[in-house]
């Protein structure tokens, strides 16, 4: 696909979730903490999306928002024409590998959500997952006997198992050493273009935000409003030292105010 | 690479850390054993005679009565405690109106000894079983209501929001996110209540009943002060103690409550 196809597919995406001008306040009188500020955007169907931001922003709580574990004090997440009321299991949090129950198997987790299905249903989809996760051999472990980077496959596959439209991702690579996180990237990627869920993902990291996103949302300091929205025309594989991706590079770090030179 | 020298001497001291109790327990037999022949006078038997005692119990049928109405009412005791105190302590966590309610009053009664209840206990239910029971139903309720209590309000989060993201209903909320979460620490406050029970049937079975290790141990002394006897319930109190405590921790190793222990070892 050429630059200007990647365009075209983005800019044709049915609209999924929908923004408008939310305001969040924690707080009252005095002590009152605005943290988001007329936040307006939207993310196509089957989009990856990335909210950059420095850490205490309001990026976590621009996703609990959208994925409606948090009211707004003004504004409306709407998804697919409805506004969020709730929580949904059509739309998934993935935390940081801390989500996985550690009571259960890696098995166990991946089925937690698929209670309303046939035994042969799970059984289908728990063993589709497995693989899809690279984690077949140890179906019948438990977490504490997994590394930080398996448990957050565990979390991503028990998302994908009920199918959700929506995944929301926060922070969720940020507990791992750099290599692992570089390999997760990878297989998130590779996950996503088989899966085309609508991908919202929430860093402070730079260059993660520009090597997986199809758009990237910079977000200010406190009160967070969006300041900047950069598409990222690459095709995947990325060339993370092309021309392109460095300028692109460049100008988020420009626009975040930092000299990028240490 | 390890040397045949070290390997002997890796050899040596897994048998020294296995013999090691037995070693200790040896020592105090032989020390018991001094004492008892430095002081010739004293009332306390040594070890063969107090072995004795126990061949004698046994041969009159007494010594597998007594344990068996000792099991008995520590059994049902606790067992009617935990069935009422995991309930009520995921309760009291989970719906905080009911703490608020509740908490002072728990605290109020944790404090006094269950062995402060046996007027009471005996004025309701007489001299005999129910008594005893109601004992050991006391002392074993609060250490586990108190525990789940607070293993519930100490629950990540996390969990419970995976949980409602997945749409699950209260009830399955609580069944399958809340109470294995909090499942690790209520094995430890199980384990914790059985030897608080232990150590309830006995006092109460000295004043309450006429049967069970307890009554043993008041009866032999009573009865022409048969210290040997008296050292022989003792020592059986201890051993069955110590099997329940085993028993218990069998539990902390299933698979499903493992994580739970893994910061604390
Ligand atoms: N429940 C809350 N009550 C009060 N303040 C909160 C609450 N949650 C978050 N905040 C504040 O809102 C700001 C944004 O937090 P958060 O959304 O977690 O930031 P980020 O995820 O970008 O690091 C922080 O300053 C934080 O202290
Ligand atoms: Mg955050």
């Amino acid at each position: 696909m050429s630059n200007q196809a990647v365009q075209a597919r983005t800019t044709a995406l049915e609209t999924r979730l929908r923004v408008a001008n939310l305001n969040v306040t924690f707080g009252e009188g005095e002590k009152a903490v605005n943290v988001l500020q007329n936040i307006t955007l939207e993310v196509g169907a089957g989009e990856f999306v990335c909210l950059l931001g420095p850490s205490g922003c309001g990026k976590s709580t621009l996703l609990n928002v959208l994925g409606g574990f948090l009211k707004p004090d003004s504004g409306e997440v709407v998804i697919d024409g409805k506004p969020v009321l709730g929580p949904d299991p059509r739309r998934i949090f993935v935390f940081q590998e801390r989500g996985v129950f550690p009571w259960m198997t890696v098995e166990g987790n991946i089925g937690f959500g698929l209670f309303r299905l046939t035994k042969e249903e799970q059984a289908r989809r728990i063993f589709y997952y497995v693989n899809l996760v690279g984690l077949s051999g140890f179906e019948k472990a438990y977490p504490h006997e997994l590394s930080g980077g398996m448990k957050q496959r565990v979390e991503v596959a028990r998302a994908l198992a009920v199918n959700p439209d929506v995944l929301f991702l926060d922070e969720p690579f940020g507990a791992l050493d750099s290599i692992t996180r570089l390999i997760m990237r990878r297989e998130l990627l590779r996950i996503w273009q088989k899966e085309r869920k609508t991908v919202l993902f929430v860093t402070h990291d730079i260059d993660e935000s520009i090597q997986l996103a199809d758009r990237v949302l910079v977000m200010s300091t406190r009160p967070a409003t969006i300041q900047r929205v950069v598409d990222i025309d690459i095709d995947h594989p990325r060339d993370i030292s092309s021309r392109h991706y460095l300028d692109l590079r460049d100008q988020i770090f420009e626009q975040i105010g930092l000299a990028h030179k240490v | 690479m390890t040397s045949p020298l070290q390997i002997t001497s890796r050899w040596w001291r897994t048998r020294l850390r296995r013999a090691a109790p037995w070693l200790t327990l040896a020592a105090l037999l032989a020390a018991w054993q001094a004492a008892v022949v430095l002081h010739p006078r004293s009332l306390i038997p040594g070890p063969w005679p107090v072995l004795l005692g126990v061949v004698e119990l046994a041969k009159k049928g007494l010594l597998f009565k007594y344990v068996l109405a000792s099991l008995f009412r520590v059994t049902w005791g606790y067992l009617l405690a935990i069935a009422l105190a995991i309930p009520c302590g995921l309760m009291l966590g989970w719906y905080r109106h009911c703490e608020y309610a509740f908490a002072p009053l728990l605290q109020l009664f944790r404090p006094i000894s269950p062995l402060a209840w046996i007027p009471i206990s005996i004025l309701w239910f007489g001299l005999g079983d129910s008594a005893a029971i109601f004992l050991i139903f006391l002392a074993s309720f609060l250490p586990v209501v108190l525990a789940t209590m607070n293993a519930v309000r100490n629950i990540d989060s996390v969990h419970l929001r995976c949980g409602r993201n997945f749409r699950l209903s209260e009830a399955q909320l609580i069944w399958r996110v809340l109470f294995p979460a909090v499942a690790p620490q209520i094995i430890v406050a199980l384990r914790i209540a059985l030897g608080v029970a232990w150590l309830v049937v006995v006092a109460a079975e000295m004043i309450a009943v006429n049967s069970g290790l307890g009554f043993l141990i008041v009866d032999a002394r009573n009865a022409g002060n048969r210290y040997d006897l008296v050292l022989a319930g003792m020592i059986l109190i201890g051993l069955i103690g110590l099997i329940l405590d085993i028993a218990m921790r069998r539990l902390e190793k299933l698979p499903s409550v493992q994580w739970g222990y893994i910061g604390a070892k």
